[in-house]
């Protein structure tokens, strides 16, 4: 058995002539929370798109548990266990709020395609979606409208969602970006409690979030990796420092 | 929409050949039933086809085929139309249905052309007549089709029949995905779903009802014709559709009628027809977005 749960060989992204990631080696330990940070257009959203499978990579490989997904399709992955959420918040605005994680559940049921069925079957999972929006203090909501939740609120059923298919690893693209400080707290929270028996790797800008969070930091740099390592370490490397003009780490941390 | 309300459609439509013209009303039908097919994939899988009249023609074309040579009875001759296009939409759905908008629009234009030409040049469509004198037949054996009431029962039967299974579609658990690929495909691909075969299957079920309606067409009016397959059938019934209110249940059928109704009415004048219904169409997507149906329902939900 290895402890590390994905791996990425020499990844490589050229979009005509730029190159946005640049033969990137990470590894990510299993149970860690790994972020990966880096200034704006360094190639982190880029990087993400490629783990997720929804930008096909020019060269290097991607490894799941010790298996090549390079050439997976991203519905596919999501069957193995690696579940994505995204930068701007990703939940289906006019389905309740119940409904929106039930959707998840649903997709174990295998009943995708029985379009001859009443959708009342899905009431059997309604007890399971509530015991999930209870544990990121949603219940309270279920019936509600998507659309007419707080922002932070929202990136919190984003969050249930997710935590609806059991992922192993759970992709996260800047979790608190656009929040407000109270809801940056929350999330933060959330994340940390979720984490138990799970690997999270996320983007993330908020400084003060990586280093209260993260076992490991991957700082990328014009596509590349300019330093690894737990925030202690990073956060003092000079060349880090200068990347980010050694200002924005000093203010949130 | 509560029970009530659609027992009350339901006895208006068994009443309705008493006070309405039989054939009128069959026409009707089957421009409704036509139109709802195509509203279960404009409305509820976000997807704009515009080649739909090569589902709704063929069918009429298969159906009469079987039903002049191969001596076919009215229930077989639906179903062997029924069939071809819903064979027909899994092939132009595999093409089709990795493309999204315009590009999907115009894909689905393009195989509906191909259908019209071979319905042209085939040996056994009749060319420019189309088939002419198909006979309405037995149905079962024991139904005589050639008496009017006969025929419309029928008719609205094959009608509620697939009004129920496109409703059943909408709120099945394909239903709630296709939902939640209309709202998000992104989130949608992320939780696992294979969005490509959910819309190819919504393609296809569409694609066979509205092939369900030529069928049944061709046997009311024993004709199977070029307007059938041609592209201006495929443009009225994305007018009906969005007339009435597209996501709606009963939008496409209120669409169907105004458009249909309209036609019938004002024939006398001739071609301003189609001027008139042109302009109503702009009144329509310049004042009230949402159709007939989709306006009166958000002022009821104004008022509660």
């Amino acid at each position: 058995m290895t402890d590390c749960i994905l791996e990425t060989r020499n990844l490589t992204k050229e979009f005509s002539g730029f190159t946005a990631v640049n033969g990137v080696d990470l590894k990510v330990q299993r149970g860690h929370i790994h972020a990966l940070i880096g200034p704006n257009g360094a190639g982190k959203t880029t990087f993400f798109n490629l783990l997720t499978k929804f930008l096909t990579p020019t060269d290097g490989s991607i490894l799941f548990k010790g298996r090549d997904i390079t050439r997976m399709r991203p519905a596919d992955i999501a069957h193995l266990g690696v579940i994505r959420s995204f930068q701007i918040s990703a939940v289906f605005p006019n389905m309740t709020v119940l409904e929106n994680v039930r959707l998840a559940l649903q997709r174990k049921l295998g009943v995708a395609y029985q379009f001859w069925r009443s959708d009342s079957m899905l009431h059997r999972l309604n007890d399971q979606a509530m015991a999930l929006l209870e544990d990121v203090g949603l219940g309270k909501f279920a019936d509600n409208i998507t659309e007419e939740l707080a922002y932070g609120r929202k990136r919190a059923l984003e969050i249930a969602t997710t935590l609806a298919l059991d992922p192993e690893l759970m992709l996260l693209d800047e979790p608190t970006q656009g929040m407000g400080a109270e809801d940056v707290g929350m999330t933060t929270e959330l994340i940390r409690r979720v984490s138990a028996d799970r690997t999270i790797l996320m983007v993330e800008h908020n400084l003060g979030v990586v280093s209260t969070l993260a076992d490991c930091i991957t700082v990328l740099q014009r596509g590349a990796i300019l330093a690894e390592g737990p925030y202690e370490t990073v956060s003092k490397n000079p060349e880090v420092i200068e990347a980010y003009m050694g200002a924005s780490d000093v203010e949130h941390a | 929409m509560n029970k009530t309300f659609w027992i009350i459609l339901f006895v208006l439509g068994l009443l309705a050949p008493f006070a309405v013209y039989p054939v009128l009303m069959m026409e009707l039908l089957c421009f409704a039933l036509f139109a709802c097919a195509f509203n279960l994939l404009l409305g509820y899988s976000g997807l704009l086809s515009f080649g739909h009249a090569a589902f709704f023609g063929s069918a009429a074309y298969i159906t009469g085929f079987v039903m002049t040579q191969w001596n076919f009875g009215p229930f077989s001759g639906i179903v062997a139309g029924t069939l071809f296009a819903g064979a027909l939409g899994l092939v132009f759905g595999l093409l089709a249905i990795r493309r999204q908008g315009i590009y999907f629009a115009m894909i689905t234009l393009a195989l509906e052309q191909i259908v019209f030409f071979l319905s042209l040049k085939l040996p056994f469509t009749g060319g420019e007549d189309g088939l002419q004198g198909i006979p309405r037949g037995m149905l079962f054996g024991f139904i005589d089709l050639n008496q009017p009431l006969n025929m419309y029962y029928t008719v609205f039967a094959i009608f509620v029949a697939c009004f129920w299974l496109i409703h059943r579609t909408v709120h099945s658990p394909f239903g709630q995905v296709l939902r939640a690929i209309r709202e998000n495909e992104p989130r949608a691909i992320s939780l696992g779903y294979n969005v490509e075969r959910i819309k190819l299957l919504a393609f296809v079920l569409s694609a066979t009802l509205a092939g369900t309606a030529g069928a049944t067409k061709s046997i009311v009016f024993q004709t199977a014709s070029l307007t059938d397959v041609s592209w201006h059938t495929s443009g009225s019934v994305i007018l009906m559709t969005l007339l009435g209110g597209m996501g709606t249940l009963l939008g496409p059928i209120v669409g169907a009628f105004t458009v249909v109704g309209l036609e019938h009415e004002l024939s006398g004048i001739g071609s301003w027809v189609t001027v008139i219904i042109g302009m109503i169409f702009i009144v329509c997507v310049l004042a009230f977005r949402r159709g007939i149906v989709g306006e009166i329902g958000r002022l009821w939900k104004r008022s509660f």
